[in-house]
Formats: structure tokens, C-alpha cells, sequence
């Protein structure tokens, strides 16, 4: 209780502070601008709510600062889960969600603002680590073996379809054990996208999910959870973000993409999946879209969009404005910040069409 | 003479006052009353209001499932199919196992810190001890994860499979990995060890002089006097700290999901990896969209609210038999 009395009365003391500077760039940002002055924010609170995913919480907090020290306007970003972000954007008591999976029909016909816009931000991709000390080069593997381990069909290091993949590889004969996440997570959900998208024997067992009946393994909670175990168990095999195993120098395996090479996860070969993806993409595509397996020589298939959902019509003319406003700006300058903390940007060729899509928010109750 | 005499006149004049006050206060008494009986009252009114909000938000589980949620071992939330068995086994078990392990260690060093430790040791020891209540539990997550766990793979679960009899029982079977109830009830017992030796020993700091002296002066050692005339006398006591100590085991969530390995199965073997209801719902809660999954955690917190309510009377009742044993 006194905590969080302590911490509101901080929290406003601070909203105030940056009220006041945010007050001033407000007048030069806008005199820069020159047309469209709107009134300038005297709540005193923060601009816009938003919530969900947890994956892209870095990017999107330095994008928030950034904007803040450009515009002034305060936006703020609870890093609560897909599902707690979509849960709240449907009952509205948040202005945009975070989700690393799309919405499902069911879904979206629950949200109480009407239709949701998803636009895509970044993107990521899941790796495959190992501890296997007899390996020292990249281990290469295919859909279907990464769906035989994680079904349980491969169940030693040595098995004769990891050594067809990986000649004058030295594999030893130990058993493998999987490691999977313990609790529900964006990054299981693009696991076994792909894992269902290349495996018909995955696709008609555990499925895709947030969460899954796996059929063995361990759960370890958390990125950390899984990665502390691989490391410390020989013979483990997870899935973990990208950006954990960089950070992390986890060795991670090359996989087999739609064009038959063998690709290591890196910032080019993620964005030259979803490039490969949106070439395909109809002009009136909803972006509620999965890049798994995406085509391309360069792309490496385990690759994702992460989403930003905001309700296509705004009825505060205000808050609306703003957030198109941000948006836009992540989608342009905002890009730009990904890279360097390991998030794979959007391919240009997407740029020009998410402008477009952004075009079609109905900003308040007239239009 | 006169400043003797003072004190008595102001005490008359106190006395005055005080019927005069308590005359003036019967309103406030009934206030007052009504007052304490409200707070008190929030608490039951309180607790039927969320376990009737837990029960609504359970129903429409219960309805899909009915009581085979109690004992399937099917949890899938792709495909919206829910059985909570393995959560609900790995509860009680880790529980019973940090019982096992905690319970006469706890004894052990309360015994030893009311009995035997010098006094300069005394204060120290118990401090410490107590100081493990203190530390957050995703610290001794951490710890179990970094230490517990390498220590349990490559020396005590090796050591234990290997043991004669014991090692062929069936509870100590099946790879070593780290992760599994045992790991998971070992650090519960940690968890638990400084709540129950905490109320032990005041429990048994309390039992009288006379009771340790009788026994002494009838020709008792040390060891008898503590066997026969110290603990039994502080019986129901040490049962209650072993409660209080259970409470926690049921619903610690934070170390025992770093540790437990998360798997929904039951496996007789205690190096198997298993779930618990409280790590259940922390897992899945923050990522459940479908209403059926939202409603199926809701539904094990419902378990988990009757298993503790259940542990709790059994509890109750021992103290309460135990107490009148001691009398008869």
C-alpha cells in the first residue's frame, strides 16, 4: 500500500517534470512544423497507454524515450504479455497492444472499440542452442529433425538423420534432452509455428500455442530458464530469442530454409525472411501474417513479426492523432534504433505500405 | 509527610475519573465493539468472496471437464483440453517432502538453540535462522538453479540411485537432469525450516522450569528430559509451526518453477521432473487467451484454495487431538 502510494506520488512528480520540458520542444517541434497546431497536451498524465508483449519491450522503451525527448509526448508501455495486451486493448483500458502472435478471428470479434489494425514493428526469430561439447561448428539442421527431437523420435545425438546433415561432424552417442519454456511466451508460439508450418507429425500433435503439451523435455522458466539449463546439462537441446542467444554467446544451429540452405540466424538473414514473405503478401493483406519458412536463399525460416494493434477507429481525436503520429515514427526513424539492439528491422519494401495502412485510422468520431 | 501523602490523593482523583469515563463510554463500547466485529467480519466475508469469484470464473471448466479435471493428466492448451492430476500430485508431493526433510531439522535446531547452545550463541543462531524467511524465493530459485541443482546431478542423485534397497525402490530411478520434485522439495524444505524452527523453539523456551527440573530431579539425562518431559509438553505447538510451514510449502510458486522442471506427469520416481498448481498458474496465466484455458487456471486455483483449506482442518484436528491426548 505505502509502496505504491510512494510510487504513484513519484510517478506524478516525474509526469509533471517532464510535462513542463515537454512544454517547450512541444512549441518548437510544432512552430517547426508550422501547419496542423494541435492543442498542446495539458493533462499532465501520460499520453497514451499501451501493453502486451514482452519480446519487444526493449526497442519499444527506447523508441518511447526517444519520442519523448523529440515531441514530448509521454507514452507508456507495460510489458505485461501478448495475451494480458490483447486482453486489455479489448476492454479498452489501454490504447495499443503489443502482441508477438496475431489475433485470432474469435478474438478480434471480441474487441469492444471495433476492428483492430495490426502493424507489424520489428521483427525476431527463434534459435536453437545446444550443449554438445564434442560439437565445434554450427550445427546444421532441417524442419523435420527439429520437429523429430522435440516429438521425442530422436533421442540420441548420433542418429543417422543428424549425421546425413551434418558430414564430418564427429556426433557422439549421447542422449538428447529437451528444453523447452515453462510458461507461455511469444517465442513458443513462433516455434511451433514453424515446427507446424514443415511437420505434418507436429501439426497433428502438439500443435501451435503460446503453450503446449509437449510430448518431452523440460520446462525452464523464462529465456533464462531454458538457457541456464543448456548450459549446464551435456546433451540439452532449446529454443531461445535471438537476441538471448547474442547477448548471450549461446552457440546456436543453422536451419534448413525453404530454398534448401542452411542459414545461420542473423539481424540480415531475419529481415531477408520477412522480405521474402511480403513480396507475396496481396496488396490487401491484414499483416495478421506468419513469415515461417519464408522463401528466399538468404532467409532463415524460424523469423516473426512482432505487432502493435490499435483500433482502426479513434474516437479521441486527441490520443488518436498521437498515436498514428508515433507510429509512424517508429515505422521511419524509429527503424533505425532496432538493429543495434538486436531486433531485426522491416525490409523497405514494407515501409511505404505500412504508411498506407496507417492512413486508414479513422481519427475521431466524424469520419 | 505531604509529599508521601500526594500520590494517594492524585491515585483517588485517577479513580474518579476513570468511573467517571468508563460511565461516559458505554456508547463508545458499543461502537467500539461493532467496530472490531466489522474488521473481523471482513475477513470470512472476504475470503466467500473469492472463492466465489474463483468459482464463477472456474465454471465453465468444471462444466467441460467435470471431475475428470481432478484426474487427467491432459494439459493442452492448443487444442483446449485440460486435466490438472499432475499439479495437484506435485503439490502435495514436493509439500510432503520439504515436510520430511525440514521438519526434524527444524526440531533439531530449535531443541539444540532452547537446550544446549550457550547464551552468547543463542541470539546469533536464531537471528540466522531466521534470516532465511527473509531471502526472496526467486533468490533460492537461483541459488537451486546455480548450485542446488549441479550438486544434485553429478553427487546426490547419483548417490542415491546407487544405494542398496533403497535405490531399487522406484523413487530414485530414471536420468539424472537436475530439475525434479526432489530438487523442487529440497528447496522448499529450506523455505519452510526457519518458520518451524522459529515457533518451535519459542514454543519451547515457554515450557516451564519445573517441567525440565521435575524431570531432572527424577533422575532423568539430558536427552530424556528433552524426549520425555520437554517436547511432548510442547507438542501442539510444534505440530502448529509445522502447519504454518506446510502453508507455505503448498503455496510457494516462484522457487519450485525454477526447479521442478514443469512437465505434466505423475512419475513415481522423485528425480522425475513434475508441476505444482501455484507454478501452473504463474506460468500460464500472463499468456492465456482462450476463455476455456483462462478458466481451467482459474480452476486450479480453486483446487489449490480447497487442498489448503483441507490440509488446514486436518491440521487443526491433529493439534486439537493431540492437545486433549496430552491432557488426558
Amino acid at each position: 500500500m505505502t509502496r505504491s502510494t510512494l510510487f504513484s506520488l513519484a510517478a506524478a512528480g516525474l509526469v509533471s517534470a517532464i510535462a513542463c520540458a515537454g512544454g517547450e520542444s512541444k512549441k518548437t517541434s510544432d512552430s517547426a512544423a508550422g501547419a496542423a497546431a494541435p492543442a498542446p497536451s495539458s493533462s499532465g498524465g501520460v499520453d497514451l497507454n499501451g501493453a502486451g508483449a514482452t519480446f519487444p519491450y526493449p526497442v519499444y522503451s527506447k523508441w518511447i524515450s526517444d519520442y519523448l525527448a523529440k515531441t514530448g509526448i509521454k507514452i507508456n508501455y507495460q510489458q505485461i504479455g501478448s495475451g494480458g495486451g490483447i486482453r486489455q486493448l479489448q476492454e479498452g483500458t489501454v490504447d495499443f497492444g503489443g502482441s508477438d502472435a496475431p489475433m485470432t478471428d474469435d478474438e478480434m470479434s471480441k474487441a469492444k472499440g471495433g476492428p483492430i489494425l495490426h502493424i507489424p514493428t520489428v521483427l525476431g526469430a527463434v534459435v536453437l542452442t545446444y550443449n554438445v561439447p564434442e560439437i565445434t561448428q554450427p550445427l546444421n539442421l532441417t524442419g523435420e529433425t527439429i520437429a523429430d527431437i522435440f516429438l521425442g523420435k530422436i533421442t540420441k545425438w548420433n542418429d543417422s538423420r543428424l549425421a546425413s546433415l551434418n558430414p564430418g561432424v564427429k556426433l557422439p552417442a549421447r542422449d538428447v534432452l529437451v528444453v523447452h519454456r515453462s510458461e507461455g511466451s511469444g517465442t513458443t508460439y513462433i516455434f511451433s509455428d514453424y515446427l507446424t508450418a514443415v511437420s505434418p507429425a507436429w501439426a497433428a500433435g502438439p500443435g501451435k500455442g503460446k503453450e503446449l503439451k509437449w510430448p518431452v523435455g523440460l520446462g525452464g522458466r523464462g529465456s533464462d530458464g531454458v538457457s541456464g539449463q543448456v548450459k549446464q546439462t551435456p546433451g540439452t537441446i532449446g529454443y531461445v530469442e535471438l537476441t538471448y542467444a547474442n547477448q548471450n554467446r549461446l552457440p546456436v544451429a543453422k536451419v534448413k530454409n525453404a530454398a534448401g540452405q542452411f542459414v545461420a540466424p542473423t539481424i540480415a538473414s531475419i529481415t531477408a525472411a520477412a522480405a521474402g514473405a511480403v513480396e507475396k503478401l496481396p496488396p490487401t493483406t491484414d499483416y495478421r501474417v506468419s513469415i515461417v519458412n519464408a522463401p528466399g536463399a538468404e532467409a532463415y525460416p524460424i523469423s516473426s513479426f512482432t505487432w502493435l494493434l490499435v483500433y482502426q477507429r479513434q474516437a479521441d481525436a486527441v490520443k488518436g492523432k498521437k498515436l498514428v503520429d508515433f507510429i509512424r515514427w517508429a515505422l521511419t526513424e524509429g527503424e533505425a534504433a532496432a538493429a543495434a539492439l538486436d531486433y531485426a528491422p522491416l525490409p523497405a519494401s514494407l515501409g511505404g505500405r505500412l504508411t498506407e495502412r496507417l492512413n486508414s485510422i479513422q481519427i475521431g468520431t466524424a469520419s | 509527610m505531604s509529599e508521601a501523602a500526594r500520590p494517594v490523593v492524585t491515585a483517588r482523583h485517577d479513580d474518579a475519573g476513570i468511573a467517571a469515563r468508563i460511565e461516559g463510554s458505554a456508547i463508545g463500547d458499543t461502537i467500539y465493539r461493532w467496530m472490531t466485529t466489522g474488521f473481523a467480519l471482513c475477513i470470512p466475508v472476504l475470503l466467500l468472496f473469492i472463492a466465489l469469484e474463483v468459482g464463477a470464473a472456474a465454471w465453465p471448466a468444471i462444466k467441460a471437464f467435470g471431475f475428470g479435471f481432478l484426474t487427467s493428466s491432459d494439459w493442452d492448451p492448443p487444442h483446449a483440453v485440460f486435466g490438472a492430476a499432475p499439479a495437484i500430485y506435485g503439490t502435495i508431493v514436493s509439500s510432503i517432502i520439504a515436510l520430511i526433510i525440514a521438519t526434524p531439522l527444524a526440531l533439531g535446531v530449535a531443541i539444540f538453540l532452547s537446550e544446549f547452545a550457550p547464551a552468547w550463541l543463542r541470539q546469533p543462531m536464531a537471528f540466522f535462522v531466521d534470516l532465511l524467511a527473509a531471502i526472496p524465493s526467486v533468490v533460492y530459485g537461483l541459488w537451486g538453479i546455480f548450485v542446488l541443482q549441479p550438486l544434485l546431478r553429478e553427487h546426490v542423485m547419483p548417490f542415491l540411485s546407487g544405494l542398496p534397497l533403497i535405490g531399487q525402490s522406484g523413487l530414485f530411478e530414471g536420468p539424472a537432469y537436475g530439475p525434479s520434485m526432489l530438487g523442487a522439495g529440497l528447496i522448499l524444505a529450506i523455505m519452510v525450516l526457519p518458520y518451524i524452527s522459529a515457533v518451535s523453539r519459542e514454543v519451547l523456551m515457554a515450557v516451564p522450569r519445573s517441567q525440565r527440573e521435575a524431570a531432572l530431579a527424577l533422575g532423568a539425562t539430558k536427552w530424556e528430559m528433552i524426549a520425555d518431559a520437554v517436547v511432548p509438553y510442547a507438542r501442539s505447538g510444534i505440530i502448529g509451526g509445522i502447519i504454518l510451514g506446510l502453508g507455505r510449502a503448498l503455496g510457494e510458486t516462484m522457487a519450485v518453477t525454477m526447479l521442478i522442471g514443469n512437465v505434466h506427469k505423475i512419475s513415481a520416481s522423485l528425480f522425475a521432473p513434475g508441476y505444482t498448481m501455484a507454478s501452473l498458474i504463474a506460468n500460464e496465466f500472463a499468456e492465456a487467451t482462450g476463455d476455456l484455458h483462462l478458466s481451467a487456471l482459474m480452476a486450479v486455483g480453486g483446487v489449490l484454495f480447497i487442498v489448503t483449506l483441507i490440509v488446514n482442518a486436518l491440521a487443526r484436528w491433529l493439534v486439537w487431538r493431540v492437545s486433549r491426548e496430552a491432557r488426558a
